[in-house]
Order: C-alpha cells, then structure tokens, then sequence
C-alpha cells in the first residue's frame, strides 16, 4: 500500500524540499474536502437516511413492519432464492476455475468471456429471458403447462432468476487467484500420489479459500438484493413470491414509507455486513498470497 | 510454464468442463438463444418499427445520454477520490475506503426508495435545491443523479490497485528534471492511469445502462421524459406486448456485447501496460 505520500526517500527527507514533488496544501485539502463532501452526500446520507425513515415512527412501529407475516415470509423466500443460487454458482464457480485455470484447451478465452455475459445484461432482461424460454408463449410453456409444473411466477422462477444475476461472482473471483498460483503445487501432490480429490481438497482449497469466501460474498449479497430480474419472474404474488427487495417496493408504493425503509433497513445491514466481510476477507487472501510468495523465495 | 496437454497430469478436465458447460448452456446460452430467435418472429420489418419507435427513441436517448453523463462523471471523480485514497492520509481514510463499495453492496431498491425520498422536493436535499428552481426526482437530473451513485464504485476501484502499484521514483526523477507538479501529473502519472481509468469509465457505463432498481423509484416514469430503456421494456412486459420487449431487449443485448468486448480489450492493454511496467 502506497499509503501516505512519501515525507523521506531513501531516507533523505523530501516533503518541502522541492515544490515539484507533490501537491500544494491548499489542493490536497481541496481534493480531500471534495472526497469527504461528494461519498458523504452520495453515501453516508442515504445510509442514515434509511435509518432514520425506519425509525420514522418509533421502535415498535419497526418491529411491528419487521415481524409482519408477510415481510417474515418474503425473508424466508428471499433466503431460499439466495441459498440455492450461492450454492449452484459455487459448485459453478469452482468446477469453471478448475478447467479454465489447470488445462489448456481451444476456446478457453471465449469460455472466459460468456462467464462475464451475464453481468453486462439488465435484470430486467435477465428476468425476460427466463419468460421467453417458461413462460406460457415460451419455449417450455405449453409441456410445462401440461405437465402442471409451475416456474415462473413461482419460487423456481425466482430462483433461476438470481442464479442468473449472480452467476460469474464465484468464478470471477478464483479465475484470477488460481492463474496467480499455478499449477505447480497440485502437480507436485499429484506426482507424490495423491488422488484428484485429495489435491483439491488439501492443496487447492487451502490456498483460495478466502478468495473463495470473497466471491461467495459478493454472490450473496446480489442474490438478496436483487430486484429487477425478479420483478420480472415473480408476479408478485403477495406472501407467496415476494422476495424482501420486491417488498420493500410494494411497501412504498402503497405509501408505507417506515415500513418500506424498516425492511429496506434489514437490506443495508446486510449491505454493510457484506463491506465488513468483503473487507476482511480480501485481506486474508492477499496475506495467504504474501506467504505463499515468501515460502516460493524461500526454497 | 504450462505444461502441454498431452503432458498434464492434473485430472478432473472432464468433469469441470462438463459442469461448466452444461450450466453455462442451461443457464446463459439457451436463454439468450431464445431471445435472438423471439425476435425473428417480428420480421425485420415489424422489428425495425418497434425498435425505432418514437417513444423508444426518446428512451435510448435518455439511457444512453444519462448514463455517458453519469459514466463521465464518476471517472472524474473516480480519479480524484483514488488518488486521495492512496495517497493522502486524513482522518477515517479506511472507512471512506471501505465504504466506497456501498452502491455495489446495497440492494438496488434500497437505493431506489433512499434517493428518491433524498431528492425529493421535500428530502434532506431536494428542499435545498426547490428554491434554486431545481426539481432532481423524477426529472432526468435525477435519474442521472442515480446513476452516479450505482457507477461509482467500479471507477475508483479499477484505478486505486494500478495508482497504488505506481512507483514514485519515476515522480520524483519528473520533478528533478524541472517539471512542475502539474507537469509531473498530467505527463508521467496520467497516462500509466488511461487503460484503468477508461475500463472504469465503460463499466461503469455498461452498469448504468442496465440499471433498473434504483431508477424505477426516482425517474416518476414518464413515457418520452424519465422513461429510461429498461423501464420501457418493464413497461411492455406488464402489458404482455412480448414481442415488443424482446426486440428492445435484443438491442440493448447488442449494445451491452460491444460494451463487454470494449471492456476486455481495455483490460488487455491495462495488463500489458502494467506488465510493461513492471
């Protein structure tokens, strides 16, 4: 970390010496009061906005929005959706790393980039898409239809819908990492007889895992929050498919606003606890790659 | 170096890739498929009408103009808030550093309800600008407004890592040379920033573009004045006009392809200058 501006070089001391080497005080306070003003107003005000309007009404009002059965229920579906999104993306995410980081293959680099595809996309057409292929005029409509399997405006609906959105986070996150580390340590576990599993496990996992748990994060916190592609395929269906972002709209459109921010209020807990863990979790990975660095230079 | 294929004794190629692929297909390639091919169903002539409509006109305008304006913003100060991050030091720089993040961390509705109700004409700073004549909720201001906030974070942080991987000899042989800090800045600092500095600029367009929570609340949704691109397509799918979403979709899907494939030329030449560098 490049921290603070340097004061000395190589030990001679340089801050003042020469006017050329860094900003004037008057710019850097400019630059930092700037800074401080624009993510204050863009970033702390909504923060304490959302808290206050929550409390708008007092603290029984917040709990009595909170403990509705309908925002209980939206909570429950909400962590389904994200459950079994996280859980695909990861077995994705892991498995896709695995091929495109250990093997040279035709067509990798294209491979790489459909992984991407679905984080340039709108929700809104990443709810769409799921509606042409399982709607009733889709693709799979008319044999679902017959066969009473209900998809869309329906939990699985939802599901595919966030398992869409939050899609590359897992592997975006180990591609890179396990290009970083090469292959060398699996080969040598391999050649030293151990099974592929064991490898992975043992070797592999150890040196991504907070990589590994930064992705799960971040596909974490975009399956809860996600909005517009569930929009799409839920219906909105009151108590049955509506997740905690579809209900905190529903909540503000019929003009409750304490309640609407009450819930959104849980939102930005997680939002902020997904900032924590990120965080900590980024600079486990970064400290396990330091050492793995010293331990190569060492031999 | 890797080993050649033949010579790789790693396992678990098939089983990966199958999982990779299988899902990857389920998932994003025949769902795309079906999209392309709903659109044939248009004919290229039906297709074209819709997609040039007036009211879908005035959306690509508004979507597109507000998000360049939003994208240019937030790489000015982008560029600004990194390069006080890294370094300047001042009090709780790692909370600011930490926070910076929010907008990609925060549920779009969520910021949706908290802008609106900010810049609403009776919020915290709406009641500030009503009597300058300024309305920002529901007016493209206040879409633009939204907009800044989601693309925030991807401009500072692909310039923060590269500004702190800089080394400072280079600034320091600028300034004995004679340059001024100014010089120093725009002729040695500057330029090492351009690749990260414009990836961030594009994602940060191609974030803005999609983006559909946070504008739903703020834009009023107004055909031909707030109705940004998405919307419209929300729009015609509560009026169950699919085709008509589709062929919007299907445009903006290409506009987003070419965003992508500019992204990943930039971050090409980003890691080659950084490996030049090194």
């Amino acid at each position: 970390m490049a921290g603070a501006p340097p004061t000395s070089f190589r030990g001679v001391p340089v801050a003042g010496v020469h006017a050329g080497r860094r900003e004037r005080a008057w710019v850097r306070f400019l630059l930092v009061a700037f800074t401080l003003g624009f993510l204050g107003v863009f970033l702390i005000l909504p923060l304490v906005l959302v808290f206050s309007q929550a409390f708008e009404s007092g603290v029984l009002a917040y709990w009595t929005a909170v403990s509705d059965p309908e925002t209980l229920h939206a909570i429950r579906l909400t962590l389904l959706a994200a459950g079994l999104s996280v859980a695909f993306n990861t077995v994705f995410g892991v498995s896709a790393a695995w091929a495109l980081t250990k093997f040279d293959f035709p067509g990798k680099q294209i491979l790489n980039t459909l992984i991407d595809l679905p984080l340039t996309v709108s929700p809104v057409i990443s709810g769409l898409i799921f509606v042409l292929v399982f709607g009733l005029q889709g693709w799979f409509g008319a044999w679902l239809q017959a066969h009473n399997v209900q998809i869309l405006f329906a939990w699985p609906g939802i599901v595919l819908a966030t398992a869409f959105v939050t899609f590359p986070f897992v592997a975006r996150e180990l591609v890179p990492l396990m290009n970083e580390l090469g292959r060398d340590e699996e080969e040598a576990a391999m050649v030293l007889g151990a099974s592929g599993w064991q490898t992975f496990w043992k070797v592999t996992l150890p040196n991504v895992r907070w990589g590994l748990a930064y992705g799960v994060i971040l596909c974490n916190a975009r399956a809860m929050g996600e909005f517009g592609a569930v929009s799409v395929v839920s219906g909105h269906i009151r108590g049955q498919t509506n997740t905690l972002p579809l209900h905190v709209e529903i909540l503000y459109d019929e003009y409750q606003s304490s309640a609407a921010f009450a819930a959104a209020s849980l939102l930005t807990l997680l939002a902020l606890v997904t900032l924590v863990l990120k965080h900590w979790s980024h600079l486990k990975q970064s400290r396990l790659l330091a050492e793995a660095s010293r331990s190569l230079e060492l031999e | 170096m890797p080993l050649k294929q033949g010579r790789n004794v790693l396992p678990g190629l098939g089983i990966t890739l199958g999982i990779t692929m299988t899902y990857l297909g389920l998932m994003v390639l025949i769902p795309f498929a079906a999209l392309f091919l709903r659109t044939l169903d248009l004919g290229p002539g039906g297709f074209w009408a819709v997609v040039t409509a007036p009211r879908v006109m005035a959306a690509y305008r508004l979507s597109f103009g507000a998000s360049f304006i939003a994208a240019a913003f937030d790489a000015v100060a982008g560029l600004v808030v990194a390069w006080v991050l890294v370094r300047y030091e001042f009090p709780a720089r790692r909370l600011v550093d930490a926070i910076v993040d929010l907008p990609f961390a925060l549920p779009t509705a969520v910021a949706g309800i908290t802008l609106t109700t900010l810049f609403a004409p009776s919020g915290w700073i709406g009641r500030l600008a009503e009597p300058l004549g300024l309305r920002i909720a529901f007016t493209p201001l206040g879409v633009t407004l939204a907009l800044v906030f989601i693309g925030l974070p991807f401009t500072i942080r692909t310039v923060q890592p590269v500004l702190e991987g800089l080394e400072q000899d280079v600034e320091e042989a600028s300034a004995c040379l004679g340059a001024n800090r100014l010089q120093t800045l725009a002729w040695v600092v500057f330029p090492a920033l351009v690749p990260a500095w414009l990836t961030g600029f594009a994602m940060a367009f191609a974030r803005a573009l999609g983006e559909y929570g946070s504008i739903a609340f703020i834009s009023g949704n107004l055909p031909m004045k707030t109705e940004i691109v998405p919307l419209l397509i929300m729009t015609k799918l509560q009026e169950f006009d699919y085709p008509g979403a589709t062929a919007i979709a299907a445009v903006m899907l290409v506009a987003s392809f070419a965003i992508l494939l500019a992204i990943n030329g930039l971050q090409a030449w980003a890691t080659r200058g950084q490996q030049g560098r090194a």
